[in-house]
C-alpha cells in the first residue's frame, strides 16, 4: 500500500513512456511475425532475400567505417581540446559546435555536404576550375561511400563529448607516479593510459556504431533513389508506390534495428561500467 | 609537440567549418544572374510554407521543453526523496530511447497516433509527446547530474517544514538551485527538436526539417540557407548555456 | 530490486493490451445526409445546389500536388477564387502512397485529403476507399480510363520522354543516344522504379525502345546498366532545382514535366521516343470519408470541365476527354498543337502486366545499375 502511493505520482511519467515508446516498440516486435492477422515466419524470412541482405551488410559497413574512422579521428581531437585551458573561449566554442554537430540532425549536414561538393558544390567547383578534377561526378556523394564521409562529420563531435570524459579521467598525478617509479613516457602509455582508455574508447566505438546504424535523416535528406541501407529500404517499403503492401517487411526490418542496436549498447553498457570506476 | 598541435587545429577546423562557409557561399548565390543576393535568406520570411514550417517548429521545441521539465523534474525529485527503489526503472526508461531507433519509434507509432489525433486534433503540435520521449536521455543526463549535486533532502524537508506544498518546493526551491540543468536540459532538447526529421516526415507533418527537404528539390539556396540557420541557431543556443553554467568539476 | 520488475510487467502488459485493440472506434463527425453518398450533381438538385453545398464547407484539403506538376498551381488557384473555397494543398512531395497513408491516418480529422491524384498501382489497389461519383462529363470519357461506377476517373496524363538542355548535351534523336560518351554523367531518371510510378514509366519506355514491350522490361533494365557502367547515369532524382542549376541535363520524365521546363530553361528541348510512346494517366478519386465531401464533388466537377481540362492542358498535360472536346471545339487548339509529337502508337501497361514488371525490377533494378 505504502508502495503503492510512493509509485502513483510517478504514472505520468511511466505512461507517456510506455504509450510513445514501448507500445509502438511492442507493435513492431509483435507485426513482425504476424501476416493478414495470423502468426508467421514469412517476414523474418523476408529479411533473409537478397535486397534487405545487401541493405544489412551495406549499413554495417557504413555504420563500422564510420565509426572507426569518427572514433580515431575523435579521440585525437578529443586530446587537443583538452591541453587547451579549460575555461578558455576556444573550448566552450568547439565543444558547443561539437554538441551542435553530434546531435543537431542529419538534414542541415546534408545540405551542408551538398553545398560543399554536391554536384554544384563549392569545393566541386573550385577543384574543376583550378584543377580541372571532377570529384562529385556520378554523383558519388549520394552513394554509400559519399555517406561514410557526411557521416563521420557528426561521428567525430560525438566521440569528442562521449570520450572527453574519460580522457579528462587520467590523472596527472597517476603520470607522475609512474614517471617517479622510472616509467618512461612510452612505458606509462602502454601500462597504465592505454589500459585504462582502451574500455571507454571501445564503448564509444560501439556507441558511434549504433548511432550510425539509426541515423535515417541524413541519408533520407541526401539519397533520393535507390534503398542502399536499412532504414532507407524502410522509408521505401513504407511510402513506395509501385511495390505495394510491404508494410510488413517495414517491421520486420525495424525489428532487425532494434536487434543490431540492442546488442550493440549492451556490449556498449558493459564497458562503460567497467570504466566508471576509475572516473570518479 | 606545440607545432603538431597548431597543425592538427588547422586540419580539424578546415574539415569541419569548410562546409559551414560553403552553405553560406550557397546560400546567397543567385543561380540565373551568377552574382550574389540575399533573396534566399529573405524566403526565410517571405515563402508562407517555410515560414509556417519554422512557426511550427519552434513552438514544438517550446511545447517539448515544457512537457519534458513538468514531466521530468517531478519525477525525478519524487524519485529521489520518496520512491528511491524506483531509481533503476526511471534510468532504464530514460536511456532506452538511446537503444531504441526513432525510425523504429515511427514505424510502430501509426496505431497510438490514430488514437492522439483521433483524441488532441492534427496538428504538429501532438509530436510533442514523442519529442519528449526522444530528449529523455539527454535531459535525465543534465538533470540527474544537476540533482546530484545539490543536497536535494535537506532542502527539502527545510521547505516542507516551513510549510511549503510540494508545488512550492519544486518550484521556487528546488527548481532554483538546478538551474544550469534545468537549461541545459532545455537547450538540448531545443537542438534536438529543431533537427529532428525521422518521425515527423515518416508522419507527414510539415516541420522545418521536413520543409527544408521539400525546398531543396525546387530552391537549393533556400534551402541551404535555412539549414545554416538552424546550425547557428543551435551553435549560438548551446555556446551561451556554456557560458552561463559552471563548469562541473571532474 | 523487485519491484522494478512489477513496473516493467505492468508495462508489458499495457503494452500487450494495446498492441492487441489498436484501431479505436471513431465516431463519423456528423454526417452532411445527401453530400456523403451523393453519386451525381442531380442528388444536390443541380450544379447550382452543389455550388452552395460546397461554398457551405468552405474549405478543400489537397494533397500531394506540386504547382509546377501539370499546372497544379494554378488549377488551385482558378478553383479557389472562383468559388471561394479555401484549398489547403498539404504535402506536395508525397507519393501516392503517402496520400493513402495519410488518408488512413486522418481518418475522421478535419485534415483528412478529400480527394486523391494517383498513380495507377496505389489506384486500383485501394479503389475501396473511394466514393463512387459521376461529373457532368462522364458519358463522354471512354470506358477505359474509368471506373463504371466512377470510383476513378482518369483526368490527364502524357507520355515519357526525354527532356535535355540543348545548350549542354547535343541534340538527341533517340534513346540509345544517350550511350555516347558527350552524357558522362548526365542522365537522369525521375526516381527510382521501385519506388516512384513515373520513374517506373521511365524505364518502361526505355524498355519498349529497346525493342521491349509492357510485358518485358528485361531491355530497359538492360539499357539502365549499361548506362550506368559507362558512367552516363546519374542516381539523382532531378527537380526544378537541380534542372535550374544545370546539374541534371537530361531528365526522363512524363511530357508534361518537361515541357515545364521548356519554360524556365531557354534551350529546352522535349522528345518522345520514335514507336515508345508509353502513356500513363493518372487517376483522381475521392476519399470515401472526405470530410468536406461536396467540396470534394466540386473540384472533381471542375477538373473535368472545360475550364479544368484547359488547365491541365496548359500545363503541358493531355486531359482525358482531350478527344470530344476537340470534336465539340472547346479546347484550347494552340496549346494543343503545341504538343511534343507522338511518333507511333501508344502503349499502356495494363495491371497485371504492371505487377509482372514490378516483381522483375524489384529482383534485378539494384543490381543493374550497382
Amino acid at each position: 500500500m505504502r508502495r503503492l502511493r510512493q509509485a502513483l505520482p510517478l504514472l505520468p511519467f511511466v505512461a507517456v513512456v510506455s504509450i510513445f515508446l514501448l507500445i509502438p516498440t511492442g507493435t513492431v516486435i509483435v507485426n513482425a511475425f504476424v501476416v493478414d492477422g495470423r502468426f508467421s515466419l514469412d517476414l523474418i524470412a523476408a529479411l533473409f532475400t537478397e535486397a534487405p541482405l545487401a541493405a544489412l551488410l551495406r549499413s554495417v559497413v557504413l555504420s563500422a567505417s564510420s565509426a572507426l574512422i569518427g572514433a580515431a579521428l575523435g579521440a585525437v581531437l578529443a586530446w587537443l581540446i583538452l591541453s587547451s585551458a579549460p575555461t578558455s573561449l576556444l573550448r566552450r566554442a568547439v565543444l558547443s559546435l561539437a554538441s551542435v554537430l553530434a546531435q543537431f540532425g542529419g538534414v542541415a549536414l546534408a545540405f551542408a555536404f551538398l553545398a560543399t561538393i554536391g554536384l554544384n558544390g563549392v569545393l566541386t567547383l573550385w577543384l574543376q576550375q583550378l584543377l580541372g578534377i571532377e570529384v562529385a561526378s556520378g554523383g558519388w556523394l549520394y552513394s554509400v561511400g559519399g555517406l561514410v564521409l557526411v557521416y563521420t562529420y557528426f561521428q567525430i563531435p560525438l566521440m569528442v563529448i562521449v570520450f572527453l570524459p574519460a580522457l579528462e579521467g587520467l590523472r596527472s598525478q597517476w603520470r607522475e607516479a609512474a614517471v617517479s617509479l622510472g616509467a618512461s613516457t612510452w612505458q606509462y602509455w602502454r601500462e597504465v593510459a592505454l589500459p585504462l582508455l582502451t574500455p571507454a574508447f571501445l564503448g564509444s566505438l560501439l556507441l558511434l556504431f549504433a548511432n550510425a546504424f539509426a541515423a535515417y535523416a541524413t541519408a533520407a535528406a541526401l539519397v533520393s533513389q535507390g534503398s542502399p541501407i536499412v532504414p532507407l529500404l524502410i522509408r521505401s517499403a513504407l511510402t513506395s508506390e509501385v511495390v505495394l503492401g510491404r508494410a510488413g517487411l517495414a517491421y520486420a526490418l525495424a525489428l532487425e534495428m532494434i536487434v543490431v542496436v540492442a546488442v550493440v549498447m549492451v556490449a556498449y553498457n558493459l564497458l562503460v561500467r567497467r570504466t566508471a570506476r576509475w572516473l570518479r | 609537440m606545440k607545432p603538431l598541435r597548431i597543425l592538427l587545429w588547422l586540419l580539424f577546423a578546415a574539415f569541419f567549418l569548410f562546409p559551414l562557409y560553403a552553405m553560406a557561399d550557397f546560400a546567397t548565390r543567385d543561380l540565373h544572374a551568377g552574382g550574389r543576393t540575399i533573396s534566399a535568406w529573405v524566403n526565410l520570411f517571405a515563402d508562407d510554407a517555410l515560414f509556417a514550417a519554422i512557426v511550427a517548429s519552434l513552438l514544438l521545441a517550446v511545447l517539448t521543453v515544457a512537457a519534458m521539465l513538468a514531466l521530468l523534474v517531478p519525477t525525478m525529485i519524487w524519485v529521489r526523496l520518496r520512491a528511491p527503489w524506483a531509481n533503476r526503472l526511471v534510468e532504464f526508461l530514460c536511456l532506452l530511447p538511446l537503444t531504441i531507433p526513432a525510425l523504429v519509434v515511427v514505424v510502430g507509432l501509426r496505431n497510438v497516433y490514430l488514437w492522439v489525433t483521433y483524441l488532441l486534433g492534427e496538428s504538429a503540435l501532438t509530436l510533442t509527446f514523442v519529442y519528449v520521449v526522444l530528449v529523455l536521455p539527454f535531459a535525465y543526463r543534465a538533470l540527474d547530474a544537476a540533482l546530484s549535486a545539490i543536497d536535494l533532502q535537506t532542502l527539502a524537508e527545510a521547505a516542507r517544514s516551513l510549510g511549503a506544498g510540494w508545488t512550492a518546493t519544486i518550484v521556487a526551491v528546488i527548481v532554483p538551485n538546478i538551474r544550469a540543468g534545468v537549461m541545459s536540459a532545455a537547450f538540448i532538447s531545443i537542438a534536438v527538436v529543431l533537427g529532428e526529421y525521422t518521425v515527423a516526415s515518416l508522419s507527414g507533418f510539415q516541420t522545418l526539417p521536413v520543409q527544408i527537404v521539400e525546398i531543396g528539390k525546387s530552391d537549393g539556396p533556400t534551402s541551404v540557407a535555412a539549414s545554416l540557420a538552424t546550425l547557428i541557431f543551435g551553435f549560438v543556443l548551446l555556446f551561451v548555456l556554456s557560458l552561463v553554467t559552471r563548469r562541473r568539476r571532474p | 530490486m523487485k519491484n522494478s520488475l512489477l513496473g516493467l510487467a505492468a508495462t508489458a502488459l499495457l503494452t500487450a493490451g494495446l498492441v492487441a485493440c489498436a484501431p479505436p472506434t471513431k465516431d463519423e463527425p456528423a454526417a452532411e445526409g445527401n453530400a456523403r453518398t451523393a453519386t451525381s450533381a442531380a442528388d444536390f438538385g443541380g450544379m447550382d445546389g452543389l455550388i452552395e453545398a460546397a461554398k457551405a464547407e468552405g474549405e478543400l484539403n489537397v494533397i500531394a500536388l506540386p504547382d509546377d506538376w501539370a499546372n497544379y498551381g494554378q488549377i488551385i488557384k482558378t478553383f479557389g477564387d472562383k468559388y471561394g473555397i479555401k484549398v489547403n494543398s498539404a504535402q506536395p512531395g508525397a507519393s501516392s502512397q503517402e496520400e493513402i497513408n495519410a488518408a488512413v491516418q486522418q481518418k475522421g480529422r478535419s485534415t483528412a485529403p478529400d480527394v486523391f491524384d494517383l498513380g495507377q498501382s496505389v489506384a486500383l489497389a485501394n479503389t475501396d476507399m473511394f466514393a463512387p461519383y459521376k461529373v457532368e462529363h462522364f458519358d463522354e470519357i471512354s470506358e477505359a480510363f474509368k471506373d463504371p461506377d466512377g470510383k476513378w476517373v482518369n483526368d490527364y496524363g502524357g507520355y515519357m520522354s526525354i527532356g535535355y538542355d540543348s545548350a549542354k548535351v547535343p541534340t538527341i534523336a533517340g534513346v540509345d543516344d544517350l550511350l555516347k560518351p558527350e552524357f558522362a554523367g548526365k542522365v537522369a531518371l525521375n526516381g527510382d522504379p521501385t519506388q516512384a510510378g513515373a520513374a517506373f514509366s521511365g524505364v518502361m519506355m526505355v524498355s519498349v525502345a529497346q525493342g521491349g514491350s509492357p510485358d518485358d522490361i528485361a531491355p530497359g533494365v538492360e539499357f539502365f546498366r549499361k548506362l550506368s557502367e559507362a558512367g552516363n547515369f546519374l542516381p539523382v532524382d532531378p527537380t526544378p532545382a537541380t534542372i535550374a542549376s544545370g546539374q541534371t541535363p537530361v531528365v526522363i520524365d512524363w511530357d508534361y514535366l518537361n515541357v515545364e521546363q521548356s519554360k524556365k530553361v531557354p534551350g529546352w528541348k522535349v522528345i518522345i521516343p520514335h514507336n515508345a510512346a508509353v502513356a500513363g494517366y493518372y487517376f483522381q478519386a475521392i476519399n470515401a470519408d472526405a470530410p468536406h465531401p461536396a467540396a470534394a464533388r466540386l473540384w472533381q466537377e471542375f477538373l473535368y470541365s472545360d475550364e479544368g481540362q484547359n488547365l491541365y492542358l496548359r500545363g503541358g498535360a493531355r486531359p482525358v476527354r482531350a478527344d470530344s472536346m476537340v470534336t465539340r471545339g472547346s479546347i484550347d487548339r494552340v496549346v494543343y498543337g503545341g504538343l511534343p509529337p507522338v511518333d507511333g502508337a501508344a502503349t499502356f501497361v495494363t495491371v497485371a502486366q504492371n505487377e509482372a514488371a514490378t516483381k522483375y525490377l524489384e529482383a534485378n533494378w539494384a543490381k543493374a545499375i550497382g
